[in-house]
């Protein structure tokens, strides 16, 4: 059964609408990458689905529909790692990762913490510095288990790549993976770095200009080098 | 509309502007006149105002205390300050006294606008309110300049003011409150275009330039220093005239005839009467001479059911309907009486524009 | 000699915290609000006066004793508050920061007038709870409603300390002050957040009203002094820092009345009672200019 379902989607800012008509499904348990260049709608794509700016057409979590703000998509179990890391950057890590499990009525805050560090050794070293002072790589895998905080059926990832190191990027899709793999999370991964998004993915859309230009098995769409080239840009 | 339409368009409106206020004071009486020359005093201070925080972008809470500057200024140099104890003798006659008035705010302005451009935003704000709130105290304590806290009077120099008795200017014999009106008014208009002067060419441009992205400014060659000192100099050169003529209307000054809610409302007419724009503001000027006024009851006495007028009428009633009548105006108009013309001018010319095509 | 102007000095030390600590309540208010809507509300000290009255006509006119008027006032306090946010500062909350300046001075004026209107111009008295008796300690005398203050202030800072720190609603406060996007996203309520603070903000103020009416006696003018110098105790602690904001305060109290106290003893002749205000003044300025971020704030990162 398909968890989150997108039946044409619209959206704009003010005047400009920056997104036309977007169907796509993200299975259980998959993880679903969204490609295209700047400015092609990747990014208002996930800001429809959290509710941070102003939509048209249907969105469906687990077949019930997603309607409001960022707040009431949260509390569905939506955890959205907004472009350029999104921690507080005056919070400690630890009070970062709390207010991940903000929305949550159930089970240990602490556990789950400890759950993550297991992810990111680090963090319990560090668990009362200030996010700020993390590095930018850090602070992205800090957006990560935060999100993780809140055990959500759906992680959406807003260009995680952005600023980062090489290594650093893939550390961080293969944390995605091995939480995908281990933990069963569903993911909707958003990436202008085609090549690494496309290996950590089991499916790939691919937007241009506001509209869902191709879609297929991440697989094929990487070993077919035309669309590669006009597509994809490598 | 093109731009020499719409220049030619305000060249009449303000052409028309001074003839209507030429005329007005035979309309509506000697007293109100005296009334008027109030929202023409304001106007000055208003467009001085506007400069700084419409136009540059520095939020002044402290207009009030140039003013008073101005106010001293002239009142002192009117009627000396030997009598408490101070150096200056006075004498000079009340018209005389503005350009130095201006003068004397303006360098005041520009002292304080060099260490404010170390402060941006609601620290502006904040520092200003300060000198406002300093002022009168300020004024109080040093007794020999200011004459403490009874201040100074102008009634014992009426061969220097026709603000206390008639005068004859070109053989035209004036009462006190048409020569205070005209008087105002004449500066206010010159003001007025003085200002539209300024804003329209070079150093207009680097004000806004300022106000709308300090870094783009500078990346394009305007010195921030500069012209946020300067819009502060010119700005408070505007409110010491204003100052100035204050203390000449009321023949008297002290160190509660500018009040911190001068100040205030100072800020208050730039708003209502829209930021970044010029003709907006003589309904600014409006807002602060008359709503004190309208919130009493006064002149607005049968629109409104007796009870009500009766409860507004006791003491905190005005405040408390000035205040819901502040906050729902902000509501209302966001951009100001200003803004809304412009909105209005823009639905015009474009359904004119659309209608052409 | 010695032994006397030691005391005396004491003395002033003692009824600077006191004053500095009404200081530091107010300035805390004006910080909650800055920190997460960017605002600097100039109706506090409005606000403030309005519960004092509210505490002065519940136990004057309904009969109540203090303290049971004590916390009727700040819930009511705080219900206003959160009231003024949803009502009044919500719909204006995007626009530019000078239209929210406006509609802070319109309720300062609004609620001054309301006070006037409805109690009436003159001074009233409100009772100290913790009464006019002084104390002799070691021979230096306090005033037990001097220290009943400091006590008060601290217990409220220390509970407001334990909120943010502690709690999730702290938690969810705080991070609505450093980024109210994110917040959302992880689901904070945010507008609720912000009326939250202001429903703080207004206790705060209250607390800060009742106790300053005791000694200046309760009008409504009471609090447009005491505004003044808590912005000056927010602005030398930095503005966006509660910590700040208490030391700030305290600071300021015992500044102000040191000032006093050495011009009585000849160091600083030219200070005079009519110069408090615009001493409070100059520090704010001398702040801004020499650190405009304060004892404890951290620089802003200007964004282009």
């Amino acid at each position: 059964m398909a968890l989150l379902e997108l039946d044409r989607v619209g959206a704009r800012y003010g005047p400009v609408h920056a997104l036309h008509d977007v169907s796509l499904t993200v299975r259980e348990g998959e993880v679903v990458a969204v490609l295209g260049a700047n400015g092609a709608g990747k990014t208002t794509t996930l800001r429809a689905i959290s509710g941070t700016v102003s939509r048209s057409g249907t969105i469906e979590l687990e077949g019930k529909a997603v309607k409001g703000g960022p707040e009431v998509a949260a509390k569905a179990g939506i955890a959205h790692v907004p472009e350029g890391r999104g921690t507080f950057v005056d919070l400690t890590v630890i009070e970062n990762l709390k207010l991940g499990a903000y929305t949550r009525r159930h089970g240990s805050v602490k556990a789950d913490i400890a759950r993550i560090a297991e992810y990111f050794p680090w963090i319990a070293e560090r668990g009362g510095q200030r996010a700020g002072t993390l590095s930018g790589g850090e602070q992205q895998m800090l957006a990560l288990g935060r999100a993780l905080m809140s055990r959500p059926r759906l992680l959406l990832l807003d260009e995680p790549s952005l600023g980062l190191a090489p290594m650093v990027v893939r550390e961080f899709f293969r944390i995605v993976r091995e939480l995908n793999e281990k933990e069963g999370l569903t993911v909707l991964v958003v990436e202008q770095d085609a090549k690494i998004a496309l290996k950590a993915s089991a499916r790939a859309y691919v937007l241009e200009v506001g509209r869902v230009a191709l879609t297929g098995a991440s697989d094929e769409l990487r070993s077919d080098e035309s669309i590669r080239k006009s597509y994809l840009g490598y | 509309m093109t731009a020499r339409t719409t220049r030619i368009i305000g060249f009449v409106a303000f052409a028309a502007f001074v003839a209507f206020v030429a005329v007005l004071p035979s309309f509506i009486g000697d007293f109100k006149a005296r009334e008027y020359s109030y929202v023409g005093i304001y106007l000055i201070a208003l467009l001085g105002l506007n400069i700084l925080t419409g136009y540059t972008g520095q939020i002044s809470l402290g207009h009030g205390a140039f003013m008073a500057i101005g106010g001293y200024t002239t009142a002192i140099l009117m009627a000396g300050n030997e009598q408490f104890g101070g150096p200056i003798s006075g004498g000079m006659k009340d018209v005389w006294t503005l350009p130095i008035a201006g003068l004397v705010a303006g360098l005041v302005g520009l002292a304080f606008g060099i260490p404010a451009l170390r402060l941006s935003g609601l620290y502006l704000a904040l520092a200003t309110f300060a000198i406002a709130v300093a002022m009168p105290s300020t004024a109080k304590r040093f007794e020999e300049f200011t004459g403490g806290g009874s201040g100074i009077q102008l009634f014992g120099t009426p061969e220097l003011t026709g603000s206390i008795s008639n005068v004859e200017i070109f053989g035209l014999s004036f009462s006190p409150n048409d020569w205070m009106y005209y008087l105002a008014w004449s500066i206010a208009l010159v003001a007025f275009a003085v200002a539209w002067l300024i804003l329209r060419g070079r150093t207009g441009r680097a004000f806004r330039a300022v106000r709308d992205s300090e870094i783009a400014a500078v990346s394009s060659g305007v010195s921030l220093a500069r012209y946020k000192t300067l819009a502060f100099a010119i700005s408070a050169a505007y409110a010491g005239v204003a100052g100035g003529l204050f203390v000449i209307a009321s023949a008297f000054i002290n160190p509660d005839a500018f009040p911190v809610a001068l100040s205030i409302y100072l800020l208050v007419g730039i708003v209502v009467g829209g930021l970044g724009g010029l003709s907006g503001l003589v309904f600014g000027a409006i807002f602060i001479a008359f709503l004190p006024l309208w919130a009493q009851g006064q002149d607005l006495g049968s629109l409104l059911p007796d009870r009500i007028i009766a409860e507004t009428q006791k003491p905190g009633g005005p405040a408390m309907v000035y205040g819901i009548v502040l906050i729902l105006l902000m509501f209302a108009i966001p951009n100001g009486v200003g803004g809304l013309f412009r909105r209005i001018g823009q639905l015009i010319s474009s359904r004119r524009y659309s209608r052409a095509k | 000699m010695i032994v006397a102007a030691f005391s005396d000095f004491m003395q002033q030390v003692v009824s600077g915290l006191a004053s500095g600590g009404i200081y530091a309540l107010l300035a805390l208010a004006l910080v909650i609000i800055h920190r997460s809507t960017g605002v600097i509300n100039f109706a506090q000290g409005e606000m403030a006066t309005f519960s004092a009255y509210i505490a002065w006509t519940l136990t004057v006119n309904h009969g109540l004793s203090y303290w049971p008027a004590f916390v009727a006032c700040l819930a009511i306090s705080f219900g206003g508050g959160v009231g003024i946010h949803r009502v009044v500062i919500r719909p204006v909350e995007r626009g530019s920061v000078l239209r929210i300046v406006i509609v802070t001075i319109g309720l300062l004026v609004g609620i001054n007038g309301f006070v006037i209107w409805e109690w009436g111009g003159e001074p009233q008295q409100l009772r100290s709870p913790f009464g006019t008796e002084t104390y002799d300690v070691g021979g230096v005398i306090v005033a037990a409603h001097d220290i009943g203050t400091i006590a008060v202030a601290l217990g409220i800072v220390l509970l407001l300390w334990l909120l943010f720190r502690f709690t999730k609603v702290g938690l969810a406060l705080r991070a609505v002050a450093v980024n109210p996007d994110e917040a959302r996203l992880v689901g904070v309520r945010v507008t609720w957040m912000l009326a939250l603070g202001w429903g703080l903000a207004a206790t705060l103020g209250a607390v800060a009203g009742m106790l300053t009416a005791p000694t200046v006696g309760l009008d409504p003018q009471m609090m447009q002094a005491v505004l003044i110098y808590a912005f000056a105790a927010a602005v030398l602690g930095g503005i966006d820092s509660p910590i700040g904001a208490v030391v700030g305060g305290l600071l300021l109290g015992v500044l102000l009345n040191m000032l006093s106290y050495l011009s009585q003893y000849g160091a600083f002749d030219w200070f005079t009672e009519e110069l408090r205000l615009p001493a409070a003044l100059l520090i704010i300025l001398v702040v801004l200019l020499v650190k405009p971020t304060g004892i404890f704030g951290r620089p802003e990162v200007k964004r282009v």
